[in-house]
């Protein structure tokens, strides 16, 4: 079986598949179902700086091979999630992929002081969450604002700081070059696409919040695309995510580009989904011939 | 997770169907339930558990999507995938009778709690008319007593379950369990409230991941004076009434 040890900003990874922010709680569900020591890395809910209720109900819709969610980042707030939960996913031998969200430049990067003090691997600056006003897209859709956050975070991170992008934007070129003039060490996208749904028979919108955010193999094509063109752009690693639900899937995202792979919404389908895609790929790359991850990394022909 | 093999897949009333499976995992609690992958739909169905015995597992549910009329197709010997026993179920007291109340597709788990309660299950099962009540013999097999309402009045005492709360609850209970619409949830806990006896409610709402992971699923509650969001799927979905915030 192919070796599947792979180095992200530095830091060397068991495997390439991690899990994604929202989708994967703080671990605890999850590891009823495998160790969590088997994953490459795992990522907990976004965190903001303090505690957040969410949105109100309906929070999910389902669509055609995906789903819409418009949580609105609900979580106990930075310090619950250090003192809390974070011990509980330092006992598994797997990296932490600490994701935040701010309503400014300087909340983020108090965020990140905290967290890389506290002992995660690395921070996931998500600047594309959808689903709130304040401290999700809007810094995510304008080059300036990915550059104010990024820098702030990196300023005040002793980790490896990535920016999580937002598909929702004309130019994804433009916002990973942003990113790295900002100091970012890495790129992960994409986060989910805005949408929205109605029902027919009640003319209501589908989620209480009206919009919310695509994900699942609906995404696919989309994640490929822009994490193709994110690699093209920039010199920096990618964490690629959107839609993968096996082996082959994560390979693809590979080859456009990522060096780690998020699942996400497969996990809600198949919980043990990440182990079964990190055994896909190792079984992909035994047939093809490549014997390390970051050989398939940007590796597409055109 | 688990391939199971469907061993039964009936129509037992208008629109409501009962599929049952082998099931080789963990025995079921009243009031949990099993979330199922149905055929064309993307997200898995959560369904309680109605009934289960001797390594078979029973879900009755009303069919109103595409998911419950992909469920609605399955047959006998086909394998099915379903999730579970997931959430917290009723906490039974030790001693004492128990009044159940359900509504509609809410008398599911009704069967299981009645099963497990062995004769101290006093019983009202709500419908909107008489092609729609379903488990009446099973609940009446297992319970000390069952009362039957409907909508109409086509069957049974006409108006809704809460109609018969008060003559009920004369006598000592030692708790109230209900599951169905959340108007009649909200009225039954109200009326349990009144007469000083604690109660339980099964919550419904939309879910992706069923096991407490995505936040797809909260209600708001009181914990400790302290308003909280919490899972229907994992903190729940039975609550204790003096705790939801309607
Ligand atoms: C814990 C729990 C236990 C349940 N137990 C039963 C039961 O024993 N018998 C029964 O008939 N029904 C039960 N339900 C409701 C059942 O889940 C829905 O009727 C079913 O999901 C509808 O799916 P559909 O594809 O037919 O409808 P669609 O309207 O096509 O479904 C679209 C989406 O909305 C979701 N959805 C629609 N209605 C509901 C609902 N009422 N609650 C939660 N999600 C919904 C679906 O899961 C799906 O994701 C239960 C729900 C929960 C949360
Ligand atoms: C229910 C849900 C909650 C999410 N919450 C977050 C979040 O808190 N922070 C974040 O950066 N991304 C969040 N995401 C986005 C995912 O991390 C991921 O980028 C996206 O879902 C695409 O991957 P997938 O198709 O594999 O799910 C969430 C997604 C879902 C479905
Ligand atoms: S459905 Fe995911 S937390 Fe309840």
């Amino acid at each position: 079986m192919a070796d599947l040890r792979v180095s992200f900003c530095g830091i060397e990874f068991k495997n390439p598949i991690l899990t994604a922010s929202g989708t994967f709680g703080f671990g605890r569900e999850y590891a009823k179902y495998y160790d969590l020591s088997e994953l490459g890395g795992v990522g907990p809910k976004g965190l903001t700086p303090v505690p957040r209720a969410g949105n109100p109900t309906p929070r999910a819709a389902e669509t055609q091979s995906g789903m819409l969610n418009a949580i609105g980042l609900q979580n106990p707030g930075v310090d619950a999630f250090i003192r809390d939960e974070l011990p509980f996913l330092r006992a598994f031998d797997t990296r932490v992929v600490a994701n935040i969200s701010a309503n400014t430049a300087e909340e983020y990067g108090e965020m990140a002081a905290k967290l890389s003090d506290a002992g995660v691997d690395i921070i996931e600056v998500n600047v594309s969450c959808p689903n709130v006003r304040a401290g999700g897209m809007q810094f995510g859709v304008t080059a300036e604002g990915i550059s104010s956050v990024t820098a702030r975070a990196k300023q005040s991170s002793s980790v490896p700081i990535v920016v999580k992008l937002s598909p929702n934007v004309t130019d994804i070129a433009e916002m990973a070059r942003a990113a790295e003039g900002a100091g970012a060490d890495g790129l992960s996208l994409i986060n989910t696409l805005l949408g929205m749904r109605i029902n027919v028979k009640t003319r209501r919108p589908a989620l209480a919040n009206v919009t919310g955010g695509l994900s699942g193999p609906a995404v696919f094509p989309v994640a490929v695309r822009m994490i193709w063109q994110a690699r093209s752009a920039v010199r920096l690693p990618i964490i690629g995510m959107g839609g993968v639900c096996s082996g082959e899937g994560a390979a693809e995202l590979m080859l456009a580009g990522a060096s780690l792979v998020a699942v996400g919404t497969a996990s809600f389908i198949d919980p043990m989904a990440p182990i079964k895609i990190r055994d896909g790929l190792g079984r992909y790359m035994d047939e093809n011939g490549f014997a390390t991850p970051a050989r398939l990394t940007g590796a597409v022909i055109i | 997770m688990s391939n199971c093999v469907v061993t039964a897949s009936r129509l037992i009333g208008k629109n409501i169907r009962s599929l049952s499976v082998r099931w080789a995992e963990k025995p079921p609690k009243p009031g949990q339930f099993v979330n199922i992958r149905a055929d064309g739909a993307f997200l898995r169905r959560p369904i309680s558990v109605c009934d289960y015995f001797d390594g078979t597992l029973t879900v009755v549910f009303e069919v109103r999507g595409e998911g419950t009329r992909a469920l609605a197709q399955c047959v006998p010997g086909q394998l099915l995938d379903v999730l579970g026993p997931l959430g917290q179920g009723f906490q039974l007291p030790k001693s004492g009778d128990v009044l159940l109340v359900g509504g509609g597709a809410g008398s599911a788990p009704m069967l299981c709690a009645a099963k497990a309660l062995s004769g101290r299950a006093s019983v009202i099962l709500g419908f909107r008319g008489a092609e729609h009540v379903v488990l009446d013999r099973e609940i009446a097999d297992a319970a000390r007593e069952v009362y039957i309402t409907t909508n109409d009045g086509s069957r049974g005492f006409k108006g809704f379950p809460t109609l018969l709360m008060p003559e009920l609850l004369k006598k000592p209970y030692a708790a109230v369990f209900v599951c169905g619409p959340r108007p009649l949830m909200k009225a039954v806990a109200q009326i349990a409230k009144d007469f000083g006896i604690p109660c339980q409610v099964s919550l419904e709402e939309r879910m992706a991941c069923g096991v407490g992971a995505c936040l797809v699923c909260v209600c708001k509650t009181r914990e400790n004076g302290a308003e909280t969001m919490r899972r229907i799927c994992s903190d729940g979905p039975v609550f204790d009434a003096a705790e939801v915030i309607w």
